[in-house]
């Protein structure tokens, strides 16, 4: 019983940390259309970002869940100012530019902090389930993601700029026609999705440690992620953060982490050979 | 309350305007007639921002708005009703009517609105892409109108459209206009529903305004047809 206590709490900080590296790329891609190759890198920035500044003597709180998503952010809207807002429509031109992007930033990086792991410890301790002790962090990270959906679905479902930004993305000369500013709005929705990356490289930083290439293992798992979603944002999101965590969580017990995620990346391949339009795009009609 | 000077613009390097010439007075309805493909559509696109100038002004309100942005546009009072309606399909009918006057301040005009047309009333919750053409039509009239344009841009708006719902949107033009002083620029196919709002009727071919009737007149056949160049 204890056992099964722990792993349901390990499958889902595995739904969670999923969740949490793609949904700042569900924005992007499934509302922005933008195929963001450098996601990983912004999920590293992040990262680095929450390591920096809990080590300059900064709350590790303040520095995972506000300074990280802050700094990427604001990375991100300079990006989509300089770079991407000349490529909308354009999407082989998208990629490479940010797969060049993403070697630029690898490069930065490599070059201030070396190509040596950095990292930060866990917060909040560890917590006893019968004879087995886990990190509390694990429970901390599956709130986060609770907490961050909520708020995505909140900001999008109810306010002003969430009206403005489905809007724009649905039909952008009509927003336009109505007064919109659209790229005003494209800057703001790309940094949002850069944001949620910088929290999710933030929340994770002290659990794999940064260096400057993780990117890469962190945009392939969430590209895997939104594309099997489907249309859906933030239920596609889920429900297959959800279907492949499990999986990869399932499998990793039964045997190894690698085979976990082999599991993983066999699942996505059987899924879209059956639903090629992803959960959502079979299950639900498009929503966000 | 707009006068257009010697207009040019196309796509691309393709010239669909060769020069429009237009002055209108506030609260004033000019329909513009003209076969497919004479640029009514892209003037009105023009216009509104969608589609740059080449060349030539456009002043509206005392303000030359050539080089503006398709939204600095609307915030001056231009509203846009494009042909197939253009209804946020994602976006129940009561996002689709706050989109309409999310630029503005001020009192909600979305309950006179749902007063206009009350079909609206039982279908707030309904999303845009789940309405017939009749009712997105409504939607997209009511949408711009709530945004309290001082003119409006109306592109073929009873293309598809059951007789009963363009008899509607013609008695509530005609309504609004005179409570609103509402200028209205109407590009139409269907004569009836330009001789019943117009002032004046344009007639367009190969992108520049060739002659100008009356309503009166488009009830004469022979000199429709000869403007249209049949």
């Amino acid at each position: 019983m204890d056992l099964l206590v722990v792993l349901s709490i390990e499958a889902l900080r595995a739904v969670a940390s999923l969740a949490l590296i793609s949904v700042g790329l569900a924005i992007i891609f499934g509302m922005m259309r933008v195929i963001n190759l450098a996601h990983g890198e912004f999920l590293m920035l992040g990262g680095y970002a929450a390591i920096v500044a809990t080590k300059a003597g900064i709350n590790i709180w303040v520095s995972t869940l506000i300074l990280a998503p802050l700094v990427v952010a604001i990375i991100g809207i300079i990006i989509e100012r300089t770079v991407i807002r000349f490529l909308y429509g354009r999407p082989r031109d998208t990629m490479l530019a940010t797969w060049g992007l993403s070697l630029f930033l690898v490069g930065i990086t490599t070059t201030i902090f070396g190509n040596t792991t950095e990292g930060i410890s866990a917060p909040a301790g560890s917590l006893q389930v019968g004879n087995y002790y886990i990190a509390a962090y694990s429970l901390i990270i599956v709130l986060i993601a609770i907490a961050v959906f909520a708020a995505i679905w909140a900001v999008f479902r109810f306010t002003r700029y969430g009206l403005i930004a489905r809007s724009t993305m649905q039909n952008p000369e009509m927003a336009a026609a109505l007064g919109v500013n659209p790229p005003a709005v494209y800057a703001a929705t790309f940094g949002i999705g850069a944001g949620l990356a910088g929290l999710a490289g933030g929340v994770m930083a002290p659990i794999t440690g940064i260096v400057p290439t993780i990117g890469a293992a962190y945009v392939a798992k969430a590209f895997i992620t939104v594309i099997g979603g489907g249309p859906a944002v933030l239920a596609g999101t889920v429900s297959a953060s959800v279907l492949f965590g499990a999986i990869d969580q399932i499998i990793t017990y039964l045997s190894t982490p690698v085979i976990g995620e082999v599991a993983l990346l066999a699942a996505a391949v059987i899924l879209l050979r059956f639903m090629p339009q992803g959960v959502t795009g079979s299950f639900f009609r498009r929503a966000s | 309350m707009i006068e257009v000077t010697n207009l040019h613009s196309g796509y691309g390097r393709i010239p669909i305007l060769h020069g429009i010439d237009l002055k209108m007075k506030p609260g004033e309805v000019v329909g513009i007639l003209g076969h497919n493909g004479m640029g009514k559509t892209t003037l009105l696109r023009t216009l509104v921002g969608n589609i740059k100038a080449t060349s030539g002004r456009i002043d509206f309100a005392g303000h030359d708005i050539t080089r503006a942005s398709t939204a600095e546009r609307s915030r001056t009072g231009i509203g846009y009703v494009p042909q197939g309606r253009d209804i946020f399909p994602q976006l129940s009918v009561m996002e689709n009517l706050k989109m309409g006057e999310i630029m503005r301040n001020g009192e909600s005009a979305i309950p006179e609105m749902l007063d206009h047309f009350p079909v609206l009333k039982d279908l707030l919750e309904r999303p845009g892409r789940g309405l017939s053409g009749g009712q997105q039509q409504i939607l997209a009239l009511a949408r711009c109108l709530a945004g309290r344009p001082k003119l409006i841009l109306l592109d073929e708006p009873t293309e598809g459209i059951q007789p009963s719902i363009v008899d509607l949107i013609a008695e509530k033009l005609g309504e609004l206009r005179a409570a609103l002083n509402l200028g209205i620029i109407l590009v139409e196919q269907d004569i009836r529903f330009i001789r019943q709002l117009a002032d004046r009727v344009l007639i367009i071919q190969k992108g520049v305004f060739v002659a100008e009737i009356s309503p009166q007149q488009l009830y004469d056949r022979e000199a429709v047809d000869a403007h249209l160049g049949i």
